[in-house]
């Protein structure tokens, strides 16, 4: 209908001189299949009609084709242009309803509403916010950078460890093996003896037994972070207590106290304290299986962080061992990377966990955008607890908000340089501004 | 001992989602009931004394007597208008007056003249007006039948279970009358249910009657109940129970009291329908029986053959705790007849706005002014339509109604703006309970003017339910139901715009510490004990709020209330939904008969939570419930605080569409909705109908709650079944045709038909003979589609006509009611499709167009020309399908208000 190609000249002369004619909603690029005069085709091919019925209010196309201006078609959509912001293509149900959707007011040319183009002010706004997003992103990719080579260094330096500790573990068991012979020799006699009492002594060498790991742990040379991680400590126990997280670190601390109790103990601050020497001293107690537990222990431990999956570049391997808070009205969240988020009331009560490091669960072009914590404690006629943390680029490690959308399912937003990407890629449709 | 423990513990665990039981009464938990229920049929001890006899041009009176007792009754009989005959019995000198349940009816029903055809000393003989319908009042025993020509329509008191407990002192002296039935038994003065007293100041005073119905083996009715289509016999079980309660988990298939009472019975058989309104807002139970119920459908046979058979009959008796006897016996003969003499009496569906018959959105609760700004954009992103979001309770300040929370909803009229700009509405939840706190002006302002309602010894009463403590507000008062009204004005709901809605919820009323969760009977309304009006109270309390959203608007707009509890007369102030259903299939199914029962006495505008409120649904669970729902009055989404999100696009995309596609469908049918609610308005029609309305004469269709008719042309057999891959639809009518509405397939009538289903089947048939307008075109709320043009589908019987109607309005005021409609009669006759004036004293005018016209069972036309009124003619083009008959008339373009008419040719 040629005066609605009037119209749109007569609109577009105000905005733009080089407006290309056609009709209403159609995006440049599909202009060459709408060729005034002459038979339209639609899109799907599925068949040919006058050219007057293109925009004529009536769908003839099942794909929609023929009405790219009109609300005619179920499943078409209309293109606005919105010069001097982003252009958009919008369902056909938007053209028309009185409701403005285009910043350039095109798709209410017949309903009355009172728009008012804003696409200048929408484009500067955004490309504002585009300058300091790409600032951001420019610096938080930097910070990248570096965490990706400290996770690199950190990485190598774990791996050397580990193997140190393997070998030494090695060099142990064979020792360990050499010595249970000699133990065996030269016990034999004594065995008899020593099974009347061995009753006695397993009650206390249990206890022994356990605070030594931990010593073990801590002399080990680990770099150990400002918490311990779940994983770590739950290790002996079973996997299904998963709501016990706050009474874990009970027996721990009682173990520290029992500790000094010990005379023979190794003293807490010495840091030089030899795996071998305690092996010995285990031998003496015929426990040596213990003693290989330990250092399975540490083993694990070390092999458990290097296997985490930090990021492509290990960027996200900062996270590890640190813990983030925000504070609301009611609540502290607490968000400890790869462990656990947990909720405690500001004004007393005890503190509630939102779920434990599960996995990564962003969509699959960007799988390191989302993470989900799981197995939190349980809801009340509800699931366990669980949160999903968001992550966006930011300068600064930081949690942004935090939200329950469904009971006992938390969402929560987290800035970190490590998800920044390279500045370049923020205007993937650069070009697409300067259609007109 | 450890068998008992794990019985114990199998029986918490099994017991997690079901109702628990033992918080509700059984009948021989109910004291009057109990008491009622051991009177079994025989002599009646009633005599009527006919030398009292009056009888005026509008009623006849006449005294009853017990001979046990001595205790007089009066009987007052009347005929109603259009077919209603009202017996009234109360004490003749009661001790005190005795509840007369005011405001349901309309007004006072007019009368007609009733006549003396005969008498002696047995009995008299009254005509009821020209159908040689007459009522024969027997004195010994007294009974009263109803006859019409040689058939007994239905007797009263035929049993002798008529039972009028008469006020009386109570006597502390051990009593050795000489009237023995008088004796005091347990329950009388006082009785207990758990750890509740129920103090019964009045004592006894229970009302009973019986009425029998010959021929009748189908009763329907007396919602609200989660039970089937068809009420069943109650011989082997309790009664039916009529008392509003707050029923946690309610259990399915079972005669327990919900959240709504309408005492209201139809009962059909192939030659009439009859009704029996029994007006007593007190705590009602409902027994069934009858002759055939226990026989097989070999024995029935066997009865046939031999012709041995008596009559079928069915007996219904109703007890009552207080009050008086006040029946409205409505005699059809037709269902239509029916609905038109209970809408004589109680009213009409109220005609809510366009936009309340849309997609609703509930949840609770969104949690912010930011969830409700993210759920609104996620409609518009995913391309589905809306027209209401919902907030629940936890958007208050502290569960003080008509307040916000200051930090979640701290900007209340900049949220609504938001959702005015989209054409898009809220609804704010607004219960009865108010929080008993010296800060909350509402609290205040009700104490202060004494509108609370009182405990027995004449404080406020309080009890506890969300906001912890709470008081309740008179309802039942005149002057707090204005008060209550004013309280919705702009300037007094705070934060509140044209745009916001209401919703009241736990007006049975929920009381969380109250004996059976509801309140102490012997609370006091004024002069009234909370038993005489308890029925009423959710019926007084989506009145007071109507009014006050009429009230706000200067009685321009049109209000939209929910509510949970209602009573005979409910239709007029709103819609209805069935409570806090749970996500199971069981729960899906039965959402189709308690919407059904609901929409024979007059409650039209009824839905389930949709998806389920309890548990969370499988994602095939919620998209059929979206698809069935989507064809149901009422269309909301609800969903339990405690259950995952569940917005219909967190299903994975396939789920998202077929979510769309069910939703679209509702919008591209509400120009038939809402002429349906008109319809219902106008005449009190079921919109939601059961098939034996329609085919009254085929017992095909008597037991039939799994499929249902919309209005009359469109039936819904929708899919409630896990893992269907079909479903069997019963297409009534053997003159019928009915077009499918997705493929256009034709089907003829009186057939069982096999439809196989896939996820995206919604098996919907448009009856041959019909025409509906549809708007194709759907957009984001049903606002944004007021202008947008109808496309017309004309399904053609075997004798090639059809006609159906079209009504548009502004959509949203009461400018209807001074005539500002446009009600067009389409018909199609001899190849002319015609839109004639079926009001031309209405003036209105609509920007709509006819964009199409598909002519379903067409044959092909050379050419097709349009008549517009001015005389003009023009060639309509057209496309024919032969494969299926279907003529698409391609956009004749007239104006949808003017005359015009279309010929094949």
């Amino acid at each position: 209908m040629s005066y609605q190609y009037l119209l749109l000249l007569l609109l577009s002369l105000g905005v733009s001189a080089v407006e290309v004619q056609r009709p209403r909603g159609v995006p440049l690029s599909k202009r060459q299949f709408y060729e005034e005069g002459k038979p339209f085709t639609c899109l799907d091919g599925s068949r040919t009609i006058p050219f007057d019925r293109v925009n004529d209010d009536y769908c003839d196309c099942e794909d929609g084709s023929d009405e790219p201006g009109t609300a005619a078609c179920p499943n078409g959509s209309f293109h606005c242009t919105n010069a001097g912001f982003r252009p958009a293509f919008i369902p056909s149900s938007r053209i028309n309803d009185g409701i403005c959707d285009c910043c350039d007011t095109t798709d209410e040319y017949n309903s009355g509403a009172a728009c008012q183009n804003t696409c200048r002010e929408l484009g500067s706004k955004e490309r504002e916010i585009m300058k300091e997003m790409a600032e951001i992103a420019k610096e938080g990719f930097l910070l990248k950078q570096q965490l990706i080579q400290e996770a690199k260094s950190g990485l190598e330096e774990k791996k050397a460890k580990l193997a140190e500790v393997q070998v030494s573990k090695k060099d142990l068991e064979d020792k360990l093996e050499a010595l249970r012979t000699v133990k065996e020799t030269a016990e034999q006699p004594e065995k008899e003896a020593k099974e009347r009492h061995l009753k006695a002594w397993e009650g206390k060498l249990k206890f022994e037994s356990l605070s030594t790991f931990t010593i073990i742990i801590s002399n080990a040379d680990i770099p150990a972070p400002v918490e311990t991680p779940q994983e770590e400590t739950r290790e002996p126990v079973p996997e299904n207590d998963s709501e016990q997280y706050p009474e874990e670190d009970i027996p721990e601390e009682e173990e520290d106290d029992d500790e000094e109790d010990e005379d023979e103990d190794p003293d807490d601050g010495d840091y030089k304290v030899s795996p071998v020497r305690i092996s010995i001293r285990f031998m003496k107690d015929d426990h040596e299986f213990l003693f290989n537990l330990d250092l399975h222990f540490v083993c694990r431990n070390l092999e458990k962080e290097i296997s985490f999956d930090f990021g492509p570049g290990a960027e996200f391997a900062y996270l590890y061992g640190q813990c983030y808070e925000l504070s609301t009205s009611e609540y502290i969240y607490r968000l400890c990377p790869f462990n656990r988020v947990s909720q405690k009331p500001k004004y007393g009560g005890s503190e509630t966990n939102l779920g434990s490091w599960g996995k990564w669960t962003g969509p699959e072009d960007n799988v390191y955008s989302l993470m989900k914590y799981e197995h939190g404690t349980g809801c009340w006629q509800g699931p366990n607890r669980s949160t999903t943390v968001k992550l966006t680029c930011g300068k600064e490690t930081v949690v942004l908000s935090t939200s329950e959308p469904s009971r006992c399912e938390y969402l929560m937003e987290f800035t970190t340089p490590a998800v920044c990407q390279e500045p370049q890629s923020l205007y993937p449709d650069a070009h697409d501004h300067t259609e007109l | 001992m450890a068998s008992v423990l794990l019985l114990w513990l199998a029986v918490c665990l099994s017991g997690t989602w079901a109702v628990d039981k033992g918080n509700f009464k059984t009948c021989d938990q109910s004291a009057f009931c109990k008491r009622q229920r051991a009177l079994k049929p025989g002599e009646s001890p009633y005599r009527a004394l006919l030398e009292t006899m009056e009888l005026t041009n509008t009623r006849l009176t006449l005294q009853l007597i017990n001979d046990n007792n001595k205790v007089r009754l009066l009987l007052e009989l009347y005929r109603l208008q259009g077919n209603i005959t009202r017996v009234k019995i109360n004490e003749l000198k009661p001790l005190k007056p005795r509840y007369e349940v005011p405001d349901v009816l309309i007004r006072e029903p007019p009368t007609e003249p009733l006549s003396l055809l005969s008498q002696d000393e047995n009995g008299v003989v009254l005509s009821l007006g020209a159908e040689s319908q007459r009522v024969i009042v027997s004195a010994r025993p007294f009974r009263l039948d109803i006859m019409e020509g040689r058939d007994v329509l239905m007797s009263l008191n035929s049993r002798g279970l008529l039972a009028f407990e008469h006020l009386r002192m109570r006597s502390f002296e051990p009593l050795r009358s000489k009237e023995e039935e008088e004796k005091v038994e347990d329950g009388m003065w006082e009785e207990s249910f758990k750890s509740h007293a129920d103090s019964k100041p009045s004592g006894p005073s229970a009302v009973s009657l019986d009425f029998s119905l010959p021929g009748v083996e189908h009763v329907y009715g007396i919602p609200e109940h989660a039970d089937t289509l068809r009420l069943k016999t109650t011989d082997n079980g309790d009664p039916y129970r009529l008392y509003n309660l707050d029923v946690f988990q309610y259990e399915l298939y079972n005669p327990m009291a919900l959240y709504g009472a309408v005492p209201v019975m139809l009962a059909h058989n192939a030659q009439r329908t009859t009704g029996i309104f029994w007006l007593n807002a007190a705590e009602t139970w409902v027994d069934i029986s009858s002759n055939t119920a226990g026989k097989t459908v070999f024995g029935k046979m066997l009865d046939y053959v031999q012709g041995s058979s008596e009559t079928p009959q069915t007996d219904v008796r109703w007890i009552s705790e207080s009050g008086i006897i006040d029946v409205f016996i409505m005699l059809g003969p037709t269902p239509k007849d029916i609905f038109s003499q209970y809408a004589s009496l109680t009213g009409t569906q109220s005609f809510p706005p366009l936009s309340a018959l849309a997609y609703h959105q509930c949840r609770w609760n969104y949690n912010d002014q930011k969830d409700v700004q993210e759920v609104d954009a996620g409609f518009d992103e995913h391309d589905i339509p809306y027209d209401f979001i919902w907030l629940d309770i936890e958007h208050t300040d502290g569960k003080r109604y008509f307040t916000w929370d200051p930090h979640k909803f701290a900007s209340p009229k900049e949220m609504l703006q938001g959702l005015v700009e989209k054409k898009r509405k809220m609804v704010a939840i607004v219960d009865p309970h108010i929080k008993v706190d010296s800060n909350y002006k509402i609290h205040n302002e009700i104490r202060s003017k004494g509108f609370y309602i009182k405990n027995k010894d004449g404080g406020d009463y309080e009890g506890w339910c969300w906001p912890g403590s709470a008081g309740y507000p008179d309802f039942t008062r005149a002057d707090m139901r204005a008060w209550w009204a004013s309280m919705f004005a702009y300037d007094q709901y705070e934060g509140s715009m044209e745009n916001l809605y209401t919703w009241n919820d736990m007006n049975e009323p929920s009381v969380f510490n109250g004996p059976e969760v509801t309140m102490h009977k012997d609370a006091m309304h004024g002069a009234w004990e909370h038993r005489d009006v308890h029925n009423l109270y959710g019926f007084y309390v989506q009145m007071a709020t109507a009014e006050g959203l009429i009230q706000r608007s200067g009685g321009v707009e049109r209000p939209f209330v929910l509510t949970r509890a209602f009573f005979a007369g409910s239709q007029r102030y709103g819609a209805v939904w069935t409570g806090d259903n749970a996500a199971e299939w069981d729960h899906l199914k039965i959402s189709i008969p308690m919407c059904l029962s609901l929409g024979l006495v007059g409650i039209s505008f009824c839905g389930a939570d949709v998806g389920g409120f309890f548990k969370s649904p499988s994602t095939e669970l919620l998209v059929r419930w979206y698809q069935t729902g989507a064809y149901q009055p009422f269309f909301r989404a609800h969903a339990h605080l405690d259950t995952p999100r569940r917005e219909p696009w967190l299903f994975g995309p396939e789920n998202t569409a077929l979510i769309r596609e069910a939703v679209r469908q509702r919008y591209t049918l509400l120009p038939y909705w809402y002429q349906q609610f008109y319809q219902a308005h106008q005449t009190g029609e079921p919109i939601m109908r059961p098939l034996w309305v329609e085919y009254p004469q085929d017992p095909a269709t008597f037991a039939i709650d799994d499929e249902f008719l919309i209005g009359r042309d469109l039936l819904v057999h929708p899919v409630t079944e896990e893992g269907a891959r079909g479903v069997t639809a019963y297409l009534p009518g053997k003159d019928e045709l009915w077009f499918d509405v997705h493929t256009f397939q034709k089907h003829n009538g009186a057939q069982n038909l096999y439809i196989p289903v896939t996820m995206s089947s919604i098996p919907v048939f448009q009856r041959g003979g019909s025409i509906i307008p549809r708007k194709l075109r759907v957009r984001r709320s049903s606002t944004c589609m007021e202008h947008d043009p109808y496309t017309l589908y004309v399904a053609l019987n075997p004798q090639r006509t059809a006609e159906g109607e079209l009504y548009i309005d502004d959509g949203h005021t009461f400018n209807y009611e001074k005539k500002e409609f446009i009600l067009r009669k389409l018909s199609f006759t001899k190849n002319i499709l015609s839109s004639v004036n079926m009001a031309p004293d209405a003036q209105f005018s609509t920007r709509s167009w006819i964009e199409r016209i598909i002519i379903l069972g067409a044959s092909k036309p050379s050419k097709v020309t349009l008549k517009t009124a001015g005389g003009q003619e023009s060639q309509v083009e057209f496309e024919f399908d032969a494969s299926m008959s279907v003529l698409t008339l391609r956009k004749p373009g007239m104006n949808a208000g003017v005359d015009w008419s279309v010929t094949l040719q």
